[in-house]
């Protein structure tokens, strides 16, 4: 029962991974781009919901409704005028964009905000659990990270396969060059999927400015932990992502278990075993 | 008898090496002319010169985009701190003997990364590297994840004074950077050197044409992990201080370096050179803005990739055809070979 009780906070856990990894798995499968900034931006979200919650007065979860529209338009905008300039066949021009940006961000948070780890008060909920008997106990703040990963899961794979923009992220991530024929603005698209992947970013970043305390420097461990999952899960899988998000959970919280100071790396080494061992991923759609 | 000749020196390039002795010799006598302040900013610069061009080496010429190579700043140092407060060896006897640890450790490391390829090779050397890190957090006897500093023994140990110790680590960090870029030259000059700007150019045509791509790329790799290692035990040899956030910064050792390769021209040997002394310059300007200038550093590297993609060497070799070393290979006009000269 008590592994069993670690296993479960370790699937719950794997949720949060799980959103790390969805934006940056939407815009690495449609463009090949990977973002380094990713992480820094997860925290950038922290920070405008913690401007946002002190500002209005509302609750953590709330600010989402403003800071996800935020990003989404930061995400337009930054892709539209910087990143779409470096997408090609090498991959130094995007990573090094995108590792400015990284950079960029936590030394501009790092002047505004100071270096002091700040949290978002979410009230009672955060401490709230919820009873499954024979000494099994979830947190319900948990619980709602979770069920909002799978949510935005479900619909991000909604929108991939039932909308029109959707079938225009497929298509350039298939061959931009014949999407481009068909009549689609890459640039346009590209930008739309930033702007998507950003929105996720604004989830992500709100539950983990609930969950735990953030400072400027935090992004690039969030950065790994969303590309391990991106990568375990397969590439262009989301609800591979899904999985790889929770594998990486689980394999932390039984590390944990064995000795603290073991929790980040048996989350590493499963990564590592699982590239050694099937280097595509375990359901991988898209070819890298 | 054979009827071609292949030259490698260009008159810009008889130039460039003669400039380049000349600062050798200048730098070398740089305990003369310079203060103790001088002499650390000139090992800084050194280290970031090697670690720069090793970097270009891996990622410019043998195209493994790495972001990981931190991994071996970070394990070159903790070798260093291990052999010496724990072995009892001598500081500057540690700095090769960590090259190899690093250059066996990488084998084993390429066989697992080398099953992924472009943006997975570059997240997983990445993660390697923390790995790496959260293992030197475990290590208890070198102070676990707070680090520790080097006992003032063995730092008074290594020369009988303090200036004659400062001059020691100063030559040796000289000669370090002389024998990577040396290295690395001399490499690029012989069969390794054609198959790498091979691949370079066209991993695919490099293939057909009966380049070995995984080996050579190994090779690389390990040569790279070695000479990485050196130059990070030496900056800690310096430093006297270690902890896994300093010995494995991602920013410092990785993000750095590609900002000045990129900034002087990946994929040139003579790019890390001119990147490291903008990177430098820049930093003797802005330092008093703290993290400003570190910002300052990303919006420079991003304008400098967009701008100028090829870097500032780049730029300069396109337009003037101008090589600082002898690297190019350029087929000598055929002399119709006369019995006279066979006198």
């Amino acid at each position: 029962m008590h592994w069993l009780n670690i296993i479960v906070q370790g699937v719950l856990t794997g949720g949060l991974y799980a959103l790390f990894a969805a934006g940056l798995s939407l815009i690495f499968g449609v463009m090949r781009l990977v973002n380094i900034a990713h992480g820094d931006l997860i925290v950038l979200a922290a920070y405008l919901a913690l401007i946002v919650t002190t500002t209005l007065g509302i609750n953590p979860l709330l600010s989402i409704i403003i800071v996800a529209p935020l990003m989404a338009a930061i995400g337009y905008a930054l892709q539209r005028t910087l990143l779409n300039r470096t997408l090609g066949d090498d991959l130094l021009p995007p990573l090094l964009v995108t590792f400015g940006l990284s950079v960029i961000i936590q030394n501009g948070l790092l002047e505004l905000f100071t270096a002091d780890s700040r949290r978002l008060q979410a009230g009672p909920i955060e401490v709230d659990s919820i009873h499954l008997g024979a000494g099994l106990a979830v947190g319900t703040l948990p619980l709602i990270q979770f069920a909002v990963a799978v949510v935005v899961i479900a619909g991000l794979q909604a929108i991939f396969y039932r909308t029109a923009i959707g079938r225009a992220f497929r298509a350039t991530s298939d061959d931009r060059a014949v999407a481009q024929l068909m009549g689609l603005d890459n640039r346009h698209v590209y930008a739309l999927a930033m702007a998507l992947s950003l929105a996720v970013v604004a989830i992500a970043g709100v539950f983990l400015a609930v969950r735990a305390n953030f400072d400027p420097s935090i992004g690039t461990a969030r950065l790994l932990f969303g590309f391990e999952a991106v990568i375990i899960g397969g590439l262009g899988s989301l609800w591979g992502t899904l999985v790889g998000g929770v594998v990486l959970g689980v394999a932390q919280a039984i590390g944990a278990e064995i000795d603290p100071g073991w929790q980040l790396l048996a989350g590493h080494i499963a990564f590592l075993v699982i590239v050694a061992v099937r280097p595509e991923g375990l359901f991988p759609k898209v070819q890298g | 008898m054979s009827a071609v000749r292949i030259d490698h020196a260009t008159p810009s390039s008889r130039i460039g090496t003669a400039i380049l002795i000349a600062l050798g010799i200048v730098l070398a006598l740089a305990p003369v002319w310079g203060g103790r302040d001088d002499l650390r900013l000139l090992a800084e610069i050194y280290s970031y010169v090697a670690l720069a061009s090793l970097w270009n080496l891996l990622a410019g010429y043998a195209g493994l985009v790495s972001v990981g190579q931190q991994a071996y700043v970070g394990v070159g140092a903790y070798v260093l701190f291990a052999l010496t407060m724990l072995a009892g060896v001598h500081p500057l006897a540690a700095v090769p003997i960590a090259g190899v640890f690093a250059a066996a450790l990488s084998v084993p490391t390429a066989l697992l990364l080398f099953r992924l390829r472009g943006h997975y090779f570059a997240i997983a050397t990445w993660v390697v590297a923390e790995v790496f890190r959260l293992l030197a957090a475990q290590i208890s006897v070198l102070g676990g994840g707070s680090g520790t500093s080097l006992p003032a023994a063995i730092v008074t140990s290594m020369a009988g004074s303090r200036t004659l110790r400062e001059f020691e680590i100063y030559w040796v960090s000289l000669a370090l950077v002389i024998l990577v870029v040396g290295a690395i030259f001399v490499l690029l000059r012989s069969r390794y050197g054609l198959a790498l700007t091979a691949i370079r150019d066209n991993e695919l045509a490099a293939r057909s044409n009966g380049v070995d791509v995984t080996r050579t790329k190994l090779v690389i790799y390990v040569i790279t992990a070695c000479g990485t290692a050196m130059v990070g035990a030496l900056i800690f040899l310096q430093k006297l201080r270690i902890s896994p956030d300093t010995a494995f910064s991602v920013n410092d050792w990785t993000a750095f370096v590609i900002f000045i390769t990129v900034i002087g021209g990946v994929g040139r040997i003579e790019g890390p050179l001119i990147g490291t002394l903008v990177f430098f310059i820049l930093r003797q300007m802005l330092a008093d803005y703290g993290s400003i200038y570190l910002l300052m550093l990303g919006v420079i590297a991003i304008a400098a990739m967009l701008q100028a993609p090829k870097g500032l060497w780049g730029f300069v070799a396109n337009r003037f055809g101008w090589q600082l070393l002898p690297l190019e290979r350029r087929v000598a006009p055929f002399e119709v070979s006369k019995p006279s000269s066979e006198n």
